[in-house]
């Protein structure tokens, strides 16, 4: 009987005449979505308050991105490790060793930059076919070959940097990943113009494929929402874009860090929702079982997985050594904390099943804020963590909550 | 002292949008035996969650008299506390427990602030005897089949001094053997004292057992038949059930000569390294096109087992010897997706642990199994998936609001439907159905038999597992018995009597 209960319930709000009615049912039904959007605007509002305007400039926006890339890629990674209800502790030492690999081979073996970073995304899937075969093929539990990963790379990067130290990184284009901006067309102009070009070509695809969803629901009878509230919504996600495009033109332009992580974010996204992989992964973080009933190979797809975060987190570590210009042995300290917390502040269910990758970015934003604007406070470090455990255990306690409803 | 141990008066239980129980009056005498019937979604479960206390005590309107007093359960505890126990149709036992553990579990018995094993190893035994299980109370939970499993579940409620226990659909998985054991020892229990409330959707057993059976329909009482009086028929419950008379429990269908063999399995011999034993044992059975044969036996004959091995084995049996010839082809499937392809189903008995993702929506559900026919280089073609999942949706009328709804939500007989398209979506030549109807109602049950004959009409081959012997012997064209491992015997629909399976079924 209960069963029932909230089929019917939904059927009524859908029902409920007048706007108010609707947008009451749409929060309601998206509680948990609007409620991370509104933590990133009140954090972001306050460290502006704060710092009386400084988060907000241009400079420190584009510093912003180029801080969160490498978290933002490691977190997609985890996005999908945490759907199959696995996790992967070893991401940050995997990414500090990727680092290091990175620096020896472009410093000592003088190894070009990009094929350099062609064999440490390599490594990356090799480590993770390590890591995934043990979980798949022996059955060692993802939670303990990966503490065991953490002792591991450890250890490698602390063994590759003992002679060195901190290895200074000489090439520019190396540098620039999480350093430089995307050229532009136009020469002195004040306003960085294919910055803007962008943003107009982001908005239109985003009116596009909004609208083409929404005639495709509503071919097939599907709820949607009602015209007022689509047109709201359009307008408010574009003034976003909009915004956020004329912040970044008005000084250097696109980072590149924000290329990277958007390719990263598309790839990611269509593998997750358009494909059968993607589905292959929500049903085994669904029920593993009836996955496997169902045809799906859950071996494969869980190897896979664990393949694409540990290449994920060599990456997040070519693009952390770039933004610093440098491998240090303290590279990959607590990197996957942040990227586990972006994920769950994100939306990715605790059981599992339930995550986006779109989602995942807004929770990067919500922990690299909170780490760029405590660090324009000058707030002590040990401060910053705590205050991040907070924000991210709230999340997690608000999301279980409003699941069992 | 009143002759009802039990009186709910007026109960009112609403949901957000849904009146799941509008003025419900349920009267339990001392000593009875109560069955509580009615479709899925009448209200049932919700009733004896109210008198359990799992909606506490404010969330409802009306009374609840129980021992002549009103009562105001906040917790299971408190309805516990006064002898009122609960057994759920999924079971509440830990696996990796004994079972004297389990028994006692949450109320231990304690000696100078521990606990003291010993007085519960021999109150365990004691409990175990009462039920009429025969098994070392040191042993795991885990261990033993579903059948003793829920007679476990009954020591444990003995253990807490019952004075009014209901069951919930407590013979749906279990076979016919261990439902009528503990059906016996429902009727043993009622003479030492004990007030039963049974809700079942086994109307013969229904009939054999109960002395009064209300009959619950939309959220509401609709009557209450007393069966001490005079003998209650199945089609009179079926009338009230569903508001009409059901003439056909199973609808015909023309009967054809059988095509060419689709299975056929030979010398069929499967190890099981978990169990480290072999568990099935020079198994030869075929399968015709358009032909539905039934595939009976006790619960643990090894129904489910051959059927796995079958289909690509996900439970990692090794298969020792034998042919399995399908559609003239010799083939041996290493995992699912390589029996999906070679079009062999399996729908199975568990839907909501193994058999649907019941977060994902209805869409989702029906299409996983066969993603390969919508995918269109890499991405999947939604808008074609969305007709595939309109046209089952509405062919085999699966009632929700839209196909974006979540499985989860559903009926049980609507998410069995979902799990019918989903295979009929793989289009298998044969399809193995491991107890499709299990837990849904009688209505749903119709539809689901409907639309079995109308897939053998169309030439697809159907293994149907069934625990219900009538509905095997209503359905098939003709039937394997299995006892043990091995085939017990073969009959023909007419030949196939309910003895003589369980004649076959029981030998071994």
């Amino acid at each position: 009987m209960d069963s029932t209960a909230p089929l019917k319930s939904k059927m009524n709000d859908g029902t409920k005449a007048g706007l108010g009615g609707e947008v009451v049912s749409l929060v309601k039904n998206n509680i948990r979505d609007y409620m991370m959007y509104i933590a990133l605007i009140c954090i972001m509002a306050f460290f502006t308050i704060q710092t009386g305007g400084g988060f907000l400039q241009a400079r420190n926006i584009a510093n912003l991105v180029n801080q969160a890339g490498y978290v933002a890629v490691m977190a997609i990674g985890m996005t999908i490790i945490l759907i199959i209800c696995h996790i992967d502790l070893s991401v940050g030492y995997v990414a500090g060793f990727s680092g290091a690999v990175a620096a020896i081979l472009m410093t000592k073996y003088h190894v070009n930059e990009w094929v350099a970073i062609v064999i440490v995304l390599i490594m990356g899937l090799l480590i993770g076919l390590y890591q995934g075969l043990l979980v798949t093929k022996v059955g060692v539990p993802a939670f303990v070959t990966t503490l065991a990963g953490m002792f591991i790379f450890r250890g490698l990067l602390n063994r590759s940097l003992q002679e060195t130290g901190t290895i200074i990184i000489p090439n520019e284009g190396f540098n620039a990943l999480s350093n430089g901006f995307i050229p532009d067309i136009v020469s002195g102009s004040s306003i960085h113009v294919l910055t803007m070009i962008i943003g107009v070509i982001l908005v239109a695809a985003l009116i596009w494929t909004e609208i083409k969803t929404r005639i495709n629901k509503k071919k097939y009878n599907f709820e949607v929402i009602s015209m007022p509230i689509f047109i709201t919504k359009l307008v408010a996600i574009s003034a976003i874009i909009m915004a956020i495009m004329w912040v970044l033109a008005s000084y250097h332009g696109i980072p590149w860090t924000a290329v990277i992580v958007g390719i990263v974010l598309i790839i990611y996204n269509y593998m997750l929702n358009k494909t059968k992989l993607g589905r292959a992964i929500y049903g085994i973080g669904g029920n593993a079982q009836a996955a496997e009933l169902s045809g799906i190979n859950v071996k494969k797809v869980t190897l896979f997985a664990f393949a694409s975060v540990s290449v994920m987190a060599a990456l997040g570590g070519i693009l952390y050594t770039s933004r610093l210009q440098s491998a240090t042995p303290t590279a990959g300290v607590a990197f996957e904390m942040d990227a586990i917390a972006s994920s769950y502040i994100g939306g990715v269910a605790v059981s599992g099943g339930v995550g986006r990758v779109t989602n995942t970015i807004i929770g990067t934003l919500v922990i690299m804020s909170l780490t760029n604007g405590m660090n324009l406070m000058n707030i002590d470090i040990s401060y910053q963590y705590i205050v991040k455990g907070l924000i991210f255990i709230i999340a997690v306690a608000f999301d279980v909550r409003s699941r069992k409803k | 002292m009143s002759d009802y141990i039990l009186e709910m008066k007026g109960i009112v239980k609403e949901f957000p949008g849904v009146k799941a129980l509008n003025n419900v009056n349920f009267k339990v005498k001392r000593g009875e035996i109560h069955c509580l019937v009615g479709e899925n979604g009448a209200g049932k479960s919700t009733l004896m969650k109210v008198l359990s206390g799992v909606y506490p005590y404010g969330t409802y309107t009306g009374d609840i008299v129980y021992d002549g007093e009103v009562q105001k359960f906040k917790r299971i505890a408190d309805s516990e506390g006064r002898g009122i126990v609960i057994i759920y149709q999924e079971l509440a036992l830990v696996p990796e427990l004994s079972l004297y553990e389990n028994i006692f579990f949450g109320h231990e018995i304690m000696k100078g602030g521990a606990i003291d094993w010993n007085e519960t190893i021999v109150q365990g035994k004691a409990m175990l005897d009462k039920v009429g299980l025969r098994a070392d109370p040191s042993m795991k939970v885990k261990e033993l089949g579903v059948g003793n499993q829920q007679l476990v579940e009954i020591a444990k409620a003995l253990s807490k001094n019952v004075k009014l226990l209901i069951l919930d659909e407590p013979t749906a998985s279990l076979n016919e053997d261990d439902s009528q054991n503990l059906l016996r020892l429902i009727k043993e229990l009622k003479s030492q004292g004990v007030s039963c409330i049974m809700i079942s959707h086994k109307l013969r057993e229904i009939t054999a057992i109960a002395d009064t059976i209300t009959v619950l329909r939309d959220g509401a009482t609709i009557c209450s038949l007393d069966a001490t009086e005079r003998q209650i028929e199945e089609a009179e419950i079926i009338k009230h059930m569903v508001g009409r008379e059901m003439d056909n429990i199973y609808p015909k269908r023309e009967k054809k000569e059988p095509g060419d063999v689709a299975l056929e399995l030979k010398d069929w011999t499967v190890f099981d390294p978990s169990k480290d034993r072999e568990i099935l044992h020079h198994i030869n059975i075929n399968v015709k096109k358009g032909e539905i044969v039934g595939l009976q036996g006790l619960m643990g004959a090894g129904r489910t087992e051959l059927a796995l091995s079958l289909f690509g084995n996900p439970t990692g049996y090794k298969i020792t010897s034998g042919e399995f010839i399908l559609k003239g082809e010799k083939v041996r499937f290493k995992h699912p997706k390589e029996a999906i392809k070679k079009g062999l189903a399996y729908v199975t008995e568990d839907r909501k642990g193994n058999g649907l993702i019941l977060m994902q929506d209805i869409r989702y559900n029906i299409t996983i199994a066969n993603l390969e026919e919508l995918v269109n280089g890499l991405a999947i073609n939604e808008n074609e998936e969305i007709n595939v999942a309109n046209g089952y949706k509405d062919s085999i009328n699966i009632k929700a609001p839209s196909i974006e709804q979540k499985v989860g939500n559903l009926s049980g007989g609507n998410q069995q439907k979902v799990q019918l398209a989903k295979w009929m979506f793989a289009k298998p030549d044969v399809l193995i159905l491991d107890e499709p109807t299990r837990g849904i109602d009688v209505g749903a049950k119709y539809e689901i038999y409907s639309l079995m004959n109308k897939l053998v009409e169309q030439g697809m081959s159907i293994i149907m597992i069934s625990s219900e012997l009538p509905e095997v012997l209503g359905m098939s064209d003709r039937l394997y018995v299995m006892s043990e491992g091995v085939i017990a015997g073969e009959l023909s629909a007419e030949e196939a009597t309910e003895e003589k399976v369980m004649a076959m079924a029981v030998r071994s």
